[in-house]
């Protein structure tokens, strides 16, 4: 068909060209000119990504990219514009389609001055987002990479909520951008090794150990760009940007401030070049996912702002996902790459709750609220669909995610990933008690002094489909997981096997027998989550 | 002789531009606007942006117009950098037809300043004898000198245009100094008779001292640390728009020259100068940068930057010949116009009478000139090395050729400095992007930007832009001229032919 050659080229153009467009019409004050251009832009987007799954070649995708770009660029260093999908990145461009005009009505209201600088922003934001997911040049990535800050610092700086905007934007800018350009040494080297920016030559070049004979070296780049990413998901110790931003963040920005970025280039990049660091360094990963699950958890535990006790919720999910791919277990790899999914989703749905009640009462400060529950009744049932979603209810898609992590984690033949695994699980029960302790301060109870004070009105039509698309997602994706996890399987199983071959010589870093069992039936807790 | 003024022809064109723009200005009442004055600076700036172009049409790979005695050679090498010059001028030109609407007098004499300052650049790249290069060095430092200093009220500018005059004549010395050691060394002042005489020389400790003094001269002349002390001062105290020049223009041929004198004259002693260049470059990009963390007044601010820039620049003198060449010759294009752009934007928004100076004062400006504000925000975007812009290709072929030659450290430090970077511009960009404390942002002016100082801007946003999405153009060029500075090797014993150079003419 011809649209597949074409595909990804529009899903990139359409929101570049919206943007343009949308920053040559004038502003008026009042008008909606601009939300209404970028919700068009978004939908038009959304409906291009969701050609990807439908036209998937589900045969031939362990092998290859599909719906493939590839020609020059330039010609000295060879740069090639090449994009391509394959298992991991279709249902994340997907995902970034769809919550996309989310954001943008989630921030109808929430905009009311300068929306042409806003909405511009926004898509450009969007923009960076698919190209980092669709690139398969280093160096193309690369780009896209650099360029997903810049929107994202302007917004932080432009609309955050405080006097302290500024500088959390220049601390999220920073923190993302010296590991970078760290980053941009290590692919220097690797271009000055290998020749070639493209990334599915230097796998095979990494798969025959043909980079480079030394390994310190090897060693040393790997390292860049694993911290380039840890810092962007963030990993544990290096989240210190994160509260900070997401404080001052407006919902739609922080809808796709933390997570499935960098958790995507570990898994591309780090994983798909670097196959044996990834896994020597896998311990020290797993541990500090652990250490992340129960540190956000606990830290969530104790905020009194909402938005803070957000933050450190995102920290503990994206960890938990860390746990998941650093098994290196199929079942982990499936699991951590459908939660990367889930989480964002919940965490979308848990933002632009968290923007309607500050819409309504203009605070975050949790002891300002209490008793809502009769006020908003639909809000509230919105509130406990996603926290439930969060904790990991059965039968809601947080479940299925979890379930395949923590057994890709048992499944490990170290006793020590076992062992942080459990520390890892007791961060479930935190998640519970925080989100459901958060429902009960905000919505039950005597009346708070705020919610007092204030009417606040239901759900409005536009807050119902912004939220309802989200709370059926997490059923379906909770009932009906092998639609996503089918595509993504096909990732999983071929980087979990990959390296075995020569690990197996050296004496087995992942038992063989065991990789195998988990190739044969991948399935079977996807459907358990589904008996349910 | 048809030869000789085929040339010269970009300079003796802007040589007579001047020399017009001179006698045509007492012809004008006093009071009346010195706008076409401008204009024919203008127009003269083109015809010798067009004589280099037909130059570069008729100029053949490997073989060079030589002209005067093989004291001018004319090389795709030298015609960049013309074309460059012409480029910045005519830019800075635009921009500054309506700076004299306001408080500056003496637009005549400003118009012929910076065509014959032009001139000197121009003549710098194409010499290929170090006294001829020291004369162009002359005619370009002192019409900048006169520049400097344009603000005739300001205290700030007579500080400004005295320090660049008295630290800047220091720097000549120094090069001057250079220039005769070479002489003492090898017996010449011709940079192919040196490059074959300074291998087999029997005094290595004076070619030494000769490299050095000359990377010293022209060090002072690029701002690189540690010979950077005058920049801030200059640059706070000169008109924006002459800041947009001068940190560009002057430079880039300082820079050519540089890059003639140490790929073409001194490979035998490449050993000995990288590591001087490797220090030059580490030192300039840290003190710029950790030197632009501390500032508060905007221009400062930039030329700390600048200092920055010129480290950059120098890392990519560490590679082999030709990739040095290509990457400096592009990083110098790309500085060129995110810098000239940045202060070009700077002027229209802090006004001709450059009332706004401080980060607070500009704080809250895109919500006054939005589309002013977008723009300087693209160039410090492109400063800081996002991608897509020029800046990134500029810092990527300078780093990715040190990389390529081993010098692994030197690009860490340097993409390291990079992240440093990013705070100031950063702090700069978040100010215009946030809104002020108080609400009187009255400093800035609100006039509307005049249609010339409009294309002027577009000019250079465009470049920025085409350099960071379309740099295979500029890299075609540039890899056109990194090999043509090589042949004055080979087409040095003709030159060497001609027995008396005039090298011994000019000893005393």
């Amino acid at each position: 068909m011809n649209l597949d050659h074409t595909i990804l080229t529009l899903i990139l153009l359409t929101p570049l060209v919206g943007a343009v467009v949308l920053a040559l019409i004038p502003e008026r004050a009042g008008s909606k000119l601009h939300a209404i251009g970028a919700l068009v832009v978004t939908l038009v987007t959304l409906g291009l990504t969701l050609h990807l799954p439908a036209h998937f070649n589900y045969a031939a995708a362990p092998r290859s990219f599909q719906f493939e770009v590839n020609c020059p660029w330039i010609a000295s260093p060879a740069i090639r514009f090449h994009l391509g999908v394959d298992g991991l990145s279709t249902w994340l461009v997907v995902l970034t389609g769809f919550l996309a005009p989310i954001g943008v009505l989630a921030s109808w209201n929430a905009v009311k001055e300068r929306t042409k600088l806003f909405y511009t922003l926004f898509l450009l934001q969007q923009v960076a987002m698919l190209g980092v997911f669709l690139a398969l040049d280093l160096f193309l990535y690369y780009g896209f990479w650099e360029l997903s800050l810049v929107p994202m610092t302007l917004l932080i700086a432009t609309f955050g909520r405080t006097e302290n905007r500024r500088k959390a934007a220049i601390k999220f800018f920073l923190y993302a951008f010296i590991p970078s350009a760290i980053l941009l040494v290590a692919l220097l080297w690797l271009y000055a090794k290998t020749g070639t920016f493209d990334l599915p030559a230097l796998q095979a070049l990494a798969a025959q150990h043909a980079i480079s004979a030394n390994p310190t070296a090897l060693w040393l780049c790997s390292l860049a760009f694993l911290v380039a990413f840890a810092v962007k998901v963030p990993i544990f110790p290096l989240h210190g940007w994160l509260s900070d931003a997401v404080q001052e963040a407006p919902t739609a920005a922080v809808m796709v401030l933390a997570g499935k970025l960098g958790l995507y280039s570990i898994l591309r990049f780090s994983f798909g070049i670097f196959p044996e660091q990834s896994r020597h360094i896998a311990p020290l990963l797993i541990a500090l996912g652990a250490i992340g699950i129960a540190y956000g958890a606990l830290l969530a535990l104790v905020q009194t702002d909402l938005k803070k006790l957000a933050a450190f919720s995102t920290l503990s999910h994206v960890s938990f996902i860390v746990l998941g791919i650093f098994t290196f277990t199929t079942l982990g790899l499936d699991g951590g790459v459908f939660q990367i999914l889930n989480e964002s989703l919940v965490g979308a749905a848990l933002f632009v709750l968290l923007g309607l009640l500050y819409e309504r009462y203009g605070t975050y400060d949790v002891r300002d609220y209490g008793g809502l529950a009769t006020k908003h009744p639909w809000m509230v049932t919105m509130f406990v669909i996603t926290s439930l979603a969060a904790v990991g209810l059965p039968m809601l898609n947080g479940f299925v995610g979890e379930f395949l992590i923590l057994s890709g984690a048992m499944q490990s033949v170290f006793c020590h990933h076992v062992l942080w695994t459990v520390i890892g699980t007791t961060g479930v029960i935190f998640g519970a008690a925080y989100m459901l302790w958060m429902i009960q301060r905000i919505f039950y109870g005597n009346l708070g002094l705020r919610s007092e004070e204030v009417s606040g009105w239901d759900l409005t039509a536009r807050e119902h489909i912004e939220l309802w698309p989200l709370a059926i997602l997490f059923l379906v994706m909770g009932l009906a997981s092998p639609i996503w996890i089918k595509a993504i399987d096909t990732y999983g199983v071929q980087t979990a096997n990959r390296p075995i071959a020569s690990e197996a010589q050296n004496g087995s870093f992942v038992d063989p027998a065991l990789a195998a069992a988990a190739l044969d039936k991948p399935a079977p807790p996807v459907n358990k989550g589904a008996r349910y | 002789m048809s030869n000789n003024l085929l040339a010269l022809l970009p300079e003796i064109i802007l040589t007579l531009t001047g020399v017009l723009v001179m006698l045509a200005e007492p012809m004008i009442a006093p009071g009346k606007s010195r706008k076409p004055l401008g204009w024919l600076a203008i127009l003269g700036t083109l015809a010798s942006g067009f004589a280099a172009f037909y130059q570069l049409q008729i100029v053949n790979p490997g073989r060079p117009i030589t002209a005067f005695y093989s004291t001018i050679q004319v090389d795709a090498f030298s015609i960049f950098f013309h074309l460059l010059i012409a480029s910045i001028v005519l830019v800075t030109l635009l921009a500054s037809l309506d700076y004299f609407e306001g408080p500056v007098t003496h637009a005549g004499e400003y118009f012929a300043l910076v065509c014959f300052g032009a001139t000197g650049m121009m003549f710098m790249t194409s010499s290929v004898e170090l006294l001829m290069v020291f004369i162009g060095l002359e005619i370009s430092s002192i019409s900048t000198y006169i520049l400097a200093g344009f603000r005739k009220g300001q205290a700030t500018a007579s500080e400004a245009s005295l320090k660049y005059f008295l630290l800047g004549s220091f720097a000549t010395a120094f090069f001057l100094y250079g220039i005769a050691l070479c002489f003492g060394a090898t017996g010449s002042t011709s940079i192919g008779d040196i490059a074959a005489k300074l291998g087999t020389t029997s005094t290595p400790l004076l070619a030494l001292l000769a490299i050095a003094m000359v990377v010293i001269g022209l060090g002072f002349k690029v701002s690189a640390a540690p010979f950077h002390v005058w920049t801030p001062d200059v640059y706070q105290g000169a008109p924006a728009p002459v800041v947009g020049l001068m940190s560009t223009a002057p430079k880039a041929a300082a820079f050519a020259v540089l890059l003639r004198f140490l790929f073409n004259a001194a490979p035998a002693y490449r050993g000995h100068w990288i590591i001087l260049i490797e220090i030059l470059a580490v030192l300039s990009m840290t003190v710029g940068n950790l030197g632009a963390l501390l500032q508060r007044d905007v221009k400062r601010l930039l030329a700390y930057s600048s200092i920055a820039h010129a480290g950059y620049l120098l890392v990519a003198f560490t590679s082999i010949q030709q990739d040095a060449v290509s990457a400096a010759c592009f990083y110098t294009a790309a500085y060129a116009a995110m810098n000239v752009g940045a202060f070009l934007v700077l002027t229209q928004l802090s006004g001709y009478d450059e009332q706004a100076r401080t980060l607070d004062d500009f704080t809250g400006a895109a919500l006054k000139r939005p589309v002013l504000s977008a723009l300087l925000g693209f160039f410090l975007l492109s400063l800081i090395g996002i991608p897509f812009t020029g800046g990134f290709f500029g810092k990527f072929y300078a780093f990715s050729g040190a990389i390529h030659n081993g010098h692994i450290g030197l690009a860490i430090i340097g993409l390291a400095n990079s992240g440093v970077a990013c705070f100031y511009y950063l702090r700069l960009l978040a100010a215009l992007y946030t809104r002020p404390v108080k609400e009187d942002a009255a400093l800035l002016p609100t006039r509307r930007i005049a249609i010339p100082a409009a294309i002027a801007l577009t000019a250079t946003a465009a470049a920025t832009l085409a350099l960071g999405i379309v740099p295979n153009h500029l890299l075609n060029l540039v890899q056109r001229a990194a090999p043509v500075t090589l042949p004055s090797l080979t087409v040095a014993p003709p030159a060497s032919a001609l027995p008396p150079t005039p090298a011994t003419e000019v000893t005393p």
